[in-house]
């Protein structure tokens, strides 16, 4: 039967499985909005792009699904360029849907003309320009595929005006035909042997847990492991949920705002067993003297990540669990006691030092109030950050036993993420609690989407922790530029009017006994709602590692006087 | 160092612009890069020189961000393998009729071939290795050179012999070169 390339669009969607999209409707891609009404997927409409892309990230990482956001050409296209940049550095599956001009007008500056598959074409995993009905199929066929398998990532679709009113024959592809892509599964087994190897041999052995571990569901895997072989478990900012924080294998974070004995079981490791994590440079600090007594084995899904910052001794390319599932069987059982203890002996004299044993002296700590959400929702919610230091003491305080669960723009270090990745989220796991944690910075780029969870109704409970300052960029001005603060003295709004203006019942807390009582007062409250915490404006992350520096040259917060 | 591979990929618009792409933000130092069609009309093959200051290390990046391409079906690097290896340069010479015949002697020597005439120039023809070419450009340079273009470097590999894989798994290859990917640990 014919179909409008609009109409094929969304046949291939709903085949695909989407339930929802975000999006924004213009010039270019009206004819897709017009075919949508007929067809059972639920658009949310957003107030800008750029909310609408991190909303479908928040989906798709809260879902393991792909999500999907469109725009229309020109401003709206380029309005999704940092969404989709972000959604790059961290390896999440969404397609973008773009409108384009008619393909005749292509290259003559036609009103909203913007090269959108130039632009795009470093921060995708892939991106096609449609120019006509028959490719429509095919191309979403291809898009979905190429998101979600291998190395997940963003796929953008052009779609020429054109294609989208053309009337062709529908015929959904039942096969993919890419005999560029095909991703790897398991490793060869000769490399298993000398993983073996290094294995047997270590006595001071480390895993690195990256969002790997949760791309490829290999959570279970993971656990059995290290387990089987005693290993403990440090993780990357993204890596954090996917092994339980409680365990007592359980490291933590590693890295810039790692913790202390986290970072000094790297650096004195004999064996790191990296398993989906790229080497950031905010996980390893200088490379000159990283691990240096360290063998290395990496298990990764993109060969291009191996050998690409730090070189291993065993690459294992395919993927995690498969890889793991694979090596399990091949490994004794270790109890590496002598180990355990060391690290231990480490951790029992940086928790000595842990803001968590002070007392109340009147002010809020973003720490302390991390951990108070962290019990009041048994630690089981679903929580978005932006980006800075409330993100940091986000991800140090709220423990998380469970995986996808965490959703933080790592790789990007996007502000602005939390609020409209934490409504994607909703769409995701409706029947979860869900906390956006934000900075008074970060609040403000995209806060217009406060009224967008009105809309839908979505349950999302926004902690803006208000230090009136950039505080990540203060703290780096305190610590390395004297003190010269420059541009991070920020005025916010009134957040409970603002909040209030959108219809969000909020509520401002500046003491810590109102505290429980308002996280409380949130998570019955239905619907989305605003916490605004007015907390010390100076207080600093630690530890920190000094971009640049060694990993175990930490500065760890002073005693407190 | 100069390594020389060979990648095959889709015939689609667009392809050379990512491969071009990925170079540039991948910070690779493209000294030829030669394009065109096969014997298969769905794929074209690209002959790339690439500097590679970090010898083997540098040429895992390179194959392994080339595959990170949807359209890139296959790379081989050839550097080290028997192979033959071409680069076509058209160079213009400032020369009346009283040093033409001077030209033609350069051209002999080199199997290059005067494929214009003009009053006051002639453009020689040349094929062959990268080296070949510079050296009949070095004894030219002192006649006048007017204009030159070059079309970049060719390869392909003697007989039955493959380029060397680097990243094994991809695209259905098979692992034999896993273990070099192991020993190049610097
Ligand atoms: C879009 C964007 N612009 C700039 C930055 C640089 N940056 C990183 S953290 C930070 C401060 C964030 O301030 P705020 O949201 O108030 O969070 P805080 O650090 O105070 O918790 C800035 C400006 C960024 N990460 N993202
Ligand atoms: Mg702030």
């Amino acid at each position: 039967m014919k179909k409008t390339g609009a109409e094929i669009l969304w046949e291939c969607l709903v085949r695909e499985g989407v339930e929802v999209v975000f999006g924004y409707p213009g010039g270019a891609n009206m004819p897709i909005y017009d075919a949508m009404l007929s067809y059972p997927v639920h658009h949310v409409l957003v107030r800008h792009e750029q909310g609408g892309a991190h909303m479908a990230d928040g989906y798709a990482r809260a879902s393991g699904k792909v999500g999907v956001s469109m725009g229309t050409s020109g401003p709206g296209a380029t309005n999704l360029v940092t969404g989709i940049a972000t959604a790059m550095m961290d390896s999440v599956p969404v397609v973008f849907i773009t409108g384009q001009v008619a393909a005749h007008l292509i290259g003559g500056d036609a009103f909203q003309e913007v090269d959108v598959t130039g632009i795009t074409l470093p921060i995708t995993k892939h991106n096609y320009l449609v120019t006509r009905a028959d490719e429509i199929a095919e191309v979403v066929r291809e898009a979905f595929y190429i998101a979600r398998s291998g190395r997940p990532g963003p796929v953008l679709i052009d779609i020429c005006k054109n294609a989208q009113v053309e009337q062709t024959e529908f015929i959904y592809p039942e096969e993919v035909k890419l005999p560029g892509y095909q991703p790897v599964s398991h490793a060869p087994k000769d490399s298993l042997d000398e993983a073996v190897k290094l294995i047997e041999k270590a006595q001071r052995p480390i895993i690195l847990c990256g969002h790997g571990v949760l791309m490829s569901k290999a959570e279970e895997a993971l656990m059995q492991f290290a387990v089987k072989t005693q290993t403990p478990v440090a993780s990357t900012l993204l890596g954090l949920g996917a092994f339980p924080a409680s365990h007592e294998l359980s490291l933590g974070m590693m890295g810039m705002h790692g913790e202390v004995h986290t970072n000094l079981a790297i650096q004195n490791s004999d064996l790191i067993l990296a398993f989906g994590m790229r080497f950031d440079d905010r996980v390893t600090g200088t490379l000159k003297t990283y691990a240096p007594r360290a063998k290395k084995i990496h298990i990764e899904i993109d060969p291009s990540e191996v050998h690409k910052n730090v070189a291993v001794d065993v690459p294992l390319v395919g993927d995690l669990k498969t890889v793991l599932s694979d090596l399990i069987p091949l490994v004794d059982e270790y109890d590496h006691e002598e180990w355990k203890k060391e690290i231990n002996a480490w951790k029992t004299e940086a928790d000595s030092r842990s803001i968590m044993n002070w007392e109340d002296d009147g002010k809020l700590y973003v720490a302390h109030l991390i951990g108070d959400i962290w019990k009041a929702t048994g630690g089981g919610a679903i929580v978005t950050t932006d980006v800075g230091q409330h993100q940091m003491w986000t991800a140090q305080y709220y423990q998380l036993d469970k995986p996808n669960r965490w959703l933080t723009s790592g790789g990007a270090g996007t502000m602005g993420f939390g609020l409209p990745a934490a409504i994607g989220a909703w769409f995701a796991a409706k029947d979860q609690e869900i906390w956006a944690i934000a900075g008074d910075g970060g609040f403000q780029m995209t806060a217009a989407e406060l009224t967008t969870a009105v809309q839908e109704g979505a349950n999302v409970k926004v902690a803006i922790m208000n230090n009136s300052f950039l505080g990540m960029v203060r703290q780096w001005q305190e610590f390395f530029f004297e003190k010269r603060y420059s541009a991070v003295n920020m005025l916010a709004p009134d957040f409970v009017k603002l909040a209030d203006a959108h219809g969000v019942p909020a509520r401002r807390v500046t003491k810590r006994e109102e505290v429980d009582e308002a996280i409380e007062w949130a998570r019955k409250t239905k619907g989305p709602v605003v916490l605004e915490f007015r907390v010390e404006m100076e207080d600093a992350v630690y530890p920190m590692v000094p971009a640049g520096a060694a990993l175990d040259q930490m500065i760890q917060r002073p005693a407190k006087v | 160092m100069n390594y020389t591979f060979i990648a095959l990929v889709e015939n689609r618009p667009g392809v050379l612009n990512r491969v071009a792409s990925l170079f540039r933000r991948r910070n690779f130092n493209i000294e030829s890069l030669a394009v065109g069609r096969t014997e298969d009309p769905e794929v074209s093959r690209m002959t790339v020189v690439v500097d590679c200051p970090n010898g083997d290390m540098d040429a895992h990046k390179i194959e392994a961000n080339l595959y990170k391409l949807v359209n890139v079906i296959d790379v081989q690097d050839v550097t080290r393998q028997p192979s033959v290896t071409r680069d076509l340069a058209l160079i213009k010479v400032k020369v009346g009729p009283e040093k033409r015949a001077e030209v033609n002697g350069l051209a002999d020597i080199f199997r290059a071939r005067i494929v214009d005439v003009a009053t006051d120039s002639v453009i020689v023809e040349i094929t062959g290795t990268e080296d070949k070419i510079e050296g009949m450009i070095e004894l030219l340079r002192p006649l006048g050179i007017v204009e030159m273009v070059r079309t970049g470097q060719v390869a392909m590999t003697r007989g039955v012999n493959d380029g060397v894989r680097r990243v094994p798994g991809v695209n259905g290859h098979r692992f034999e070169d896993v273990s070099e990917l192991a020993e190049m640990t610097p």
